[in-house]
């Protein structure tokens, strides 16, 4: 998976998890998770109020 | 007690999403049919943290039977504040006549209230329990998946409503709808700040380039303290700059503003999309954010939410009396909450597509126009007749909407 999730950053407000187009993402609480059926399109990237996800090699 | 993992709980009405639209619907349904109700909440504590800037208008809470409403507002206000671009202001509001047009909440105590007014009716309630799928038989929804403690075990329901805010998994997973487009997705930062300078007694928005395709509000908590964030349109931005770095680079811009502190962080999302489709199947309601009711011109989304949720709760019940439901006998659902809200929601729709092609100048033009107008009522409908008297050529392309 080369979506790097930086826990440190993030305030799990669940903005990506309601922009990703394939509903990969899931907040296990506060705890951001992404799935297999993620397709690395950079939807949630871009949404991160606070830059807390980056797609590696990127 | 908490369920073990592979147990299989039962109820006749699952609410998912314990926000103040789930445990509004889950009130209704209560007040008119006296089967078990359940609210699941994937949080520890409802209401917390906050995800709002928490300004409303007033006019809907005696609609909503909410009587008592001093201890979850924060600070009301006379009006509203517009700025351009350029510095030009419009300022709407009953200001002669010394009304309150709008408050500003505190929407951990709002939130813990609508579901203090469930619990009264009877609504049992779950926390740290996450919806993780949604289970259908034949196309029809019959109850969650769901996780608690790190169990994870099942709950059937002859009704499932969705009330889990932009997140909306649900209506997702039962394949009601769509995932939005980003042009209909609003990414969103504020702090709440103090020792800052400014008009306590307006909520105040600066539209143009410093927040594209959205604004910037202050919305007040007090004397010197407001909600300052911003909100950005997803397809606006390049990736170059988040929508925090708009929001720093606007504090840091102002002197009034730069010299306060931050004492609260709020990160979110808001959709700002048409209303979808449908937000039924059969087992199946979808309310609030999660049915995606937000006003798309400003991004409020508690209002309109909370009207809906009634409607949701009350025609529950009616299903669950009548034990039909359904798809076709939830669109009583459907036509209802349709019949409220949606022309707005179209309309504003389509005003919020044309207000994001604005570009700097246009709006210090629109601005400019209006300011010597008189505007008492915060509508889109009011600031547009005034546009349109003032700047028909401006307005001709929302002419149709009018
Ligand atoms: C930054 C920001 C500013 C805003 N400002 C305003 C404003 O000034 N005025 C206004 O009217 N509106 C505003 N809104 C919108 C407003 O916050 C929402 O419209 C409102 O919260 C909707 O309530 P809800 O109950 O539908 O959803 P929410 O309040 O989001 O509640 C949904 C609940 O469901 C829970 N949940 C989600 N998924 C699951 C799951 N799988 N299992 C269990 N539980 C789950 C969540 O934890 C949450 O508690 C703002 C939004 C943001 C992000």
């Amino acid at each position: 998976m080369s979506l790097e999730i930086n826990h440190d950053r993030c305030m799990h407000c669940g903005a990506c998890v309601g922009s990703c187009p394939e509903n990969s993402l899931f907040l296990r609480e506060f705890v951001l998770e992404v799935d297999e059926s993620c397709v690395e399109c950079g939807t949630c990237v871009k949404t991160c109020p606070i830059n807390a996800l980056k797609l590696r090699g990127v | 007690m908490d369920p073990d993992e592979g147990d299989i709980l039962e109820c006749d009405l699952l609410v998912v999403g314990g926000g103040p639209i789930g445990s509004t619907a889950a009130r209704f349904a209560a007040k008119n049919y006296s089967g078990k109700i359940m609210v699941i909440e994937k949080r520890q504590e409802i209401g917390s943290p906050v995800r709002c800037a928490e300004g409303i208008s007033t006019g809907w809470l005696d609609e909503l039977e909410i009587e008592k409403t001093e201890h979850f507002m924060s600070k009301k206000v006379l009006g509203a504040k517009l700025y351009s671009p350029g510095g030009h202001e419009l300022k709407i509001g009953k200001e002669l006549a010394g009304d309150e047009v709008g408050a500003v909440m505190e929407r951990d105590i709002f939130d813990k209230e609508m579901a203090v007014l469930a619990g009264r009716e009877g609504v049992d309630y779950m926390l740290k329990t996450s919806a993780i799928n949604v289970i259908e038989e034949e196309g029809r929804v019959k109850g969650v998946k769901a996780r608690k403690m790190g169990d994870e075990f099942t709950i059937e329901a002859d009704l499932v409503i969705g009330a889990d805010g932009f997140e909306s998994q649900i209506g997702r997973w039962a394949d009601i709808y769509d995932s939005l487009a980003p042009k209909d997705i609003m990414t969103c930062f504020q702090y709440r700040m103090t020792d800052i300078d400014f008009d306590p007694d307006h909520t105040h928005f600066f539209l143009g380039s410093a927040a594209p395709g959205g604004y910037l509000w202050i919305f007040p908590k007090g004397e010197k303290t407001a909600n300052v964030g911003m909100g950005v349109q997803l397809s606006q931005l390049d990736g170059s700059m988040s929508v925090r770095d708009y929001l720093d680079r606007f504090i840091e811009e102002n002197e009034w503003l730069n010299q306060g502190q931050a004492i609260d962080m709020v990160a979110g999302g808001v959709s700002v999309s048409p209303p979808p489709e449908k937000v039924v199947k059969d087992g199946l309601m979808l309310v609030g954010d999660a049915a995606r009711v937000v006003d798309p011109i400003t991004g409020g989304g508690i209002a309109n939410g909370m009207k809906q949720a009634k409607i949701a709760g009350e025609v529950a019940a009616r299903a669950l009396n009548e034990n039909d439901t359904s798809e076709e006998f939830l669109q009583k659902y459907e036509e209802r909450w349709r019949e409220k809200l949606e022309d707005k929601l179209w309309r504003n729709y389509m005003a919020k597509e044309k207000a994001v092609q604005l570009d700097d100048e246009q709006f210090d033009q629109v601005i400019d126009a209006l300011s010597d107008q008189k505007i008492e009522e915060m509508s889109t409908e009011a600031i547009l007749l005034a546009v349109g008297e003032k700047y028909p050529g401006l307005i001709e392309s929302f002419q149709d909407m009018m």
